[in-house]
Parts: C-alpha cells; sequence; structure tokens
C-alpha cells in the first residue's frame, strides 16, 4: 500500500517533469524550396475540444519542411465540408490543398472526426475519412491524418505516427526513451548510472534492443516495451554490442569478443544459438541487415581503414563498398534497398551521406562536424542523426535529398543514439 | 576515533575512484504504472562506509599503496595504436607479477578510445587495445582465464575536453581488480 502509493507518487513526478522539461521540440532549420502550399482550416467544432486536432496536423506537415501552411484568418464562413471549398478562394491565397473537417461528440462520448483533402489547382477531392475516436486518440488521430495528406500531396507514406528513441544523459544519468515522431510523450525505458547505447527497434515495434554497461561491460538487452520484461541476450565474456535485427525480427546480429577480436555473430532475438558468420583479423562491428535480409553491411578496418563492406549470407562473399576517405563507418541500409546511409569523415569533420549500391554515387547531406549514429526514417524520407550544440549533444534530421534539415531541441539534458522506428501497426 | 574516521574515508574515496559501485538499474515500461527491477539492480551501492572498514581490517594491500607501481592502473596509447607504449610495460607487468602470485585474484581490462568518430566502431577500438595488454599479460604467464577484457569505447572519457591533450589521457586502458 505504502510502497505502491510511493510508485504512483515518483510516477507522476517523473511524467511531470518530463512535461516541463524533457520533451523534444523541432524546428525546421532550412526548407525545401518547393515546399506545398497547405490550408488547414481549423475543424467545425473542434473549440468544444481543449486538445483540437487541425493545430497537430498543420503542426505536423509544417514541421516536415516539405509544406507551407497557408493563413486561414478572416475567411467567412468556414468550409467545414469538401463541398463548401470555394477553390478560387484559396487559390487566391495561394493555396494548392486545402483541408476541412468537423469534429463532433457522439452519445457514448467518443468523437467523430471528419476531414477531407481538396485540390483547388484541379479543384477535385482527393480523400475525405471519418474516424471515431476517444480524445485521449486525438493527437494518434491528427498524426494518421497528416500521414493521409502526406502521402497523397508528396506520394510516400508520412511517417507522424511512428516513434523515435533516444538516449538522454542528465549528469551521470542515463535514459532510453521513446516519444512520438514529433517528440511528444516521452516515456523512459530504462534507467542506468552506467552508459547505454545503439538502440534498435524490432520490426514490429514492440521491442528494443540496446547495448548497455550497467554490469561494467558492453552487454546487449532485448526489451518489451508493453511489459518492461528484459533479457540479456548477449552476456558473453568480453564485449557485447552493435545489436541489429533482422527483417522478420526473429534473429539479432551482435559484435562479440567472446572468441578473440571484434567479430559479426548472428543469433536467435532471445539470444540463443549464436554463430559466427565470418571470421578475419581485422575488426568487424556495426552490422546492419540488408533490407530484404539477404546480406549485413557492416564496418570493418581489414584494409587498413575503417570501411563499410557488405556480406552475402548466403555465399559468405565479401565487398567492399567505400573507397572514398579513410574513415567510412555505421552504415545503415535505406528502406527501398537501393543504397545506404553512413557517416564520413572528410578532414576533421564527421558528416551523414548515402551511397547508391548500384552506381556508388555519394551524397553528402551534412556538413558536420560530429554528426553521428544515423537512422532512417521508414519511409527512407529523413535521416534523424546526433551532434552536438553549445557542448551537449542534440539531435537534428535532415531529408534523405539533403534538402530539409530540422534540429529537435530538448532543454538541459544530453540527447544523442537516436533509433526511428517501424511503421504503426 | 578521528583517525578511524579519516581513514576510512580515504579508504572509501580511493575505493570510489578506483570502483564505482555497480549501476542501479530501473525498468520502466511503456506502459504507465508497472515497474519491474532488473536482477543486477544496485547492490552494493552503500557500500563506501563498510569498504572503509575492511580496509582497516584486512591489512597492507600493495594495489591500494600509492607509492607501489600497482597503485597505477592506466595504459595510455597514441593515436591510431594499440600496442603497449614501453614507458607502460613496466605496469603491466607488475600487475602480470601480481597476477601470477596472487591465483585468487582477477581484472578486468576496460579499453577506451577518445570521442571522435562511431560510438560502436569505438568500443571495437577499446577492444583492441584491452586486448594488447590482455596478450601481454598472458605472455608473461597470467592465466587467461583470470583476464577479461572489455570496452567502454568512448564513453567513459577521463578527460572531459575536447583537444589533443583530453583524447590522449581517453585512450586507454584502466586496470580493475574484481571487489575493488
Amino acid at each position: 500500500m505504502h510502497r505502491s502509493l510511493r510508485l504512483v507518487l515518483a510516477a507522476a513526478l517523473f511524467l511531470l517533469s518530463f512535461a516541463v522539461r524533457a520533451q523534444l521540440t523541432i524546428e525546421i532549420v532550412g526548407g525545401a524550396g518547393t515546399a506545398i502550399p497547405i490550408a488547414i482550416v481549423p475543424f467545425a467544432g473542434e473549440a468544444a475540444f481543449p486538445l483540437g486536432v487541425s493545430g497537430v496536423v498543420g503542426a505536423d506537415l509544417a514541421r516536415s519542411g516539405m509544406f507551407r501552411l497557408i493563413n486561414t484568418d478572416s475567411v467567412v464562413p468556414r468550409p467545414s465540408r469538401a463541398e463548401e471549398i470555394q477553390s478560387d478562394v484559396w487559390r487566391g491565397r495561394g493555396a494548392d490543398a486545402v483541408v476541412v473537417g468537423s469534429m463532433q461528440s457522439l452519445p457514448d462520448g467518443r468523437v467523430e472526426v471528419r476531414f477531407a483533402l481538396m485540390d483547388v489547382v484541379k479543384g477535385s477531392l482527393l480523400t475525405a475519412m471519418t474516424y471515431t475516436v476517444t480524445p485521449a486518440q486525438f493527437r494518434a488521430t491528427a498524426h494518421k491524418i497528416a500521414d493521409v495528406i502526406y502521402q497523397k500531396l508528396t506520394g510516400d507514406p508520412g511517417v507522424f505516427s511512428t516513434r523515435i528513441a533516444y538516449i538522454t544523459k542528465a549528469g551521470a544519468r542515463y535514459q532510453l526513451q521513446v516519444a512520438d515522431a514529433d517528440g511528444a510523450d516521452p516515456q523512459t525505458v530504462v534507467t542506468s548510472n552506467e552508459p547505454i547505447i545503439s538502440p534498435r527497434w524490432a520490426p514490429d515495434g514492440s521491442r528494443l534492443a540496446y547495448v548497455s554497461f550497467e554490469q561494467k561491460k558492453p552487454v546487449v538487452y532485448v526489451q518489451s516495451l508493453a511489459t518492461g520484461a528484459r533479457q540479456a541476450v548477449a552476456n558473453f565474456r568480453g564485449s557485447n554490442s552493435a545489436p541489429a535485427w533482422s527483417p522478420d525480427g526473429r534473429r539479432l546480429a551482435v559484435t562479440l569478443t567472446k572468441d578473440g577480436g571484434s567479430q559479426l555473430y548472428v543469433m536467435n532475438a532471445d539470444g540463443s544459438d549464436a554463430r559466427r558468420v565470418m571470421s578475419s583479423n581485422a575488426i568487424d562491428t556495426e552490422a546492419h541487415f540488408s533490407t530484404d535480409g539477404s546480406s549485413l553491411l557492416f564496418t570493418s578496418d581489414r584494409g587498413g581503414s575503417p570501411q563499410i563492406y557488405r556480406l552475402n549470407l548466403g555465399s559468405n562473399a565479401v565487398e567492399r563498398l567505400t573507397f572514398e576517405g579513410s574513415y567510412n563507418v555505421s552504415p545503415r541500409p535505406l528502406p527501398d534497398g537501393k543504397g545506404f546511409v553512413f557517416v564520413r569523415r572528410d578532414g576533421g569533420r564527421f558528416q551523414i551521406a548515402t551511397q547508391d549500391f548500384g552506381t556508388r554515387q555519394m551524397q553528402v547531406l551534412t556538413s558536420g562536424p560530429v554528426d553521428e549514429s544515423p537512422s532512417v526514417a521508414p519511409n527512407g524520407k529523413i535521416i534523424l542523426y546526433a551532434n552536438e550544440s553549445g557542448g551537449r549533444g542534440t539531435l537534428a534530421a535532415v531529408s534523405s535529398d539533403g534538402r530539409v534539415k530540422q534540429r529537435l531541441v530538448s532543454a538541459g539534458t544530453d540527447v544523442r543514439e537516436p533509433a526511428w522506428g517501424p511503421y504503426a501497426r | 576515533m578521528k583517525k578511524i574516521v579519516i581513514a576510512a574515508l580515504v579508504a572509501a574515496f580511493l575505493a570510489g575512484c578506483q570502483t564505482p559501485a555497480p549501476a542501479p538499474v530501473e525498468d520502466k515500461s511503456g506502459a504507465a504504472g508497472t515497474t519491474s527491477s532488473s536482477s543486477s539492480s544496485g547492490t552494493s551501492t552503500a557500500g563506501t562506509g563498510t569498504s572503509g572498514v575492511t580496509g582497516q581490517t584486512s591489512g597492507y594491500s600493495p594495489l591500494k599503496d600509492p607509492n607501489n607501481i600497482l597503485f597505477k592502473r592506466s595504459v595510455y596509447f597514441e593515436f591510431d595504436s594499440f600496442t603497449v607504449a614501453d614507458q607502460y610495460k613496466p605496469i603491466v607487468e607488475a600487475h602480470a607479477k601480481y597476477l601470477a602470485a596472487n591465483r585468487n585474484a582477477k581484472v578486468t581490462l576496460q579499453g577506451h578510445a577518445d570521442e571522435r568518430g562511431s560510438r560502436e566502431y569505438n568500443i571495437a577500438l577499446g577492444q583492441k587495445r584491452a586486448d594488447a595488454v590482455k596478450r601481454m599479460m598472458t605472455l608473461l604467464g597470467v592465466q587467461e582465464t583470470i583476464v577479461e577484457s572489455v570496452s567502454f569505447g568512448k564513453e567513459k572519457p577521463k578527460n572531459m575536453g575536447h583537444d589533443e591533450a583530453a583524447w590522449a589521457e581517453n585512450r586507454r586502458v584502466d586496470i580493475i581488480y574484481a571487489g575493488e
């Protein structure tokens, strides 16, 4: 009784402190030159609900850098259904697309949220949908609507409904946290007085693998987000690090030193049946499964400097992928299977870049100087990474074409090791 | 009385320097309200006072004598280097000799790297340094089974600076005895 009360109080304080301090806020640093002008008209009946929906939809779209919000003030009467939209009025305001909607309470306490998306250049209705939700689902509903609008207007799936994981460090206190993609609702998964690195989402979003130093050495854990239950899945003699999930979520690639040197192994997700996939006299680490699971991208210094290689898991053939520069590390495959994101050093500057598997063409996306730990959004369009600002670790994001740049700001704490989660299921 | 307190404080301070207490870890599930504790969570964190007393009663330990070479626990490495430099060989040799003579002793060699570059790749670099010290110890007759080489990569810098001098202090292997 006493104990549970203390827990509740502790939990309440915890949540409160997050609400006040730790939430990431996202700022656009540079936008696409071709941002789509869109008007999001406040939904009819929305004023009855303190949280609303349309504001979150607009914030999502604006933050992506792909959209520019058109002022909707002083349009009277405000349209709330597609047939009420006067295309010429909105074209006159510079909008290419208009979103209208309504919110209405139902007798059972739930709320009916309707929205319509109109292309006012062609004068055609692009989509109209209705959701019946509880007020607790308003934010999630807004993210879903933003995903639909994003897909209709850009052709790519939206990632506003996804989540991100990252590590915060305040003093000697490390926390693995999970938040919505817009930084809202941060939840602490693990707290430790020793470092935590390399969080990696299971493909179904239900678990996180990560490396914790709580046993005075790197050990790989897998933790369920629903129950909090965790398991040390790689705790062999020596160091255990760099977990990466297979696309089916059944296996993990890890780097182990139990047999001498940092070498790559693949094991079942529960830690059983760890098998070495390759033997070298060099460092082999930072493995990531290719999108189709047939190969591993990894970093190795077998050629004298750290470079990125690909191991075909069927034939065991190894192919070197990077040749430019003396430091290319941290490869992550792009979801379309055509290339990968990595960190390169140019002079003393560490930058995020992409490279095409076929053409070997490289594109440098950021200028450094200490950019690291890239993580690709499930639609392949945004890359989240870590850097520093004002002596503190911060997160940043760049579009995969390098045009849109965002900064994720958190007051007071060091933030690092971002990992973008999969699509919500 | 006063002397004992000071001695205990000194011992506690030394113990604190060399053996950070095991990290308490608390789990928080995604769902509100449920918490579970890890089996490794905070065991001996309250032990600073008692470790001082233990230091009093267990007598002289060369490992804790600032005038003994065994008090030195760090081996530093040049940039991009993974071999024990001549100036640090006497330290490794002294610990190898101590380990050969004290069969109950066990050590962890913690490799570290400077802050530049990938966290995971730096784990591998720190490991390579720890492995180099381990190899030297085993060549000197220390049983492989009592030495574990692990790496903290760039996660635990000794010097928080961002210049060559700081990086030189952070490319190191720390020798940690079990039970410290």
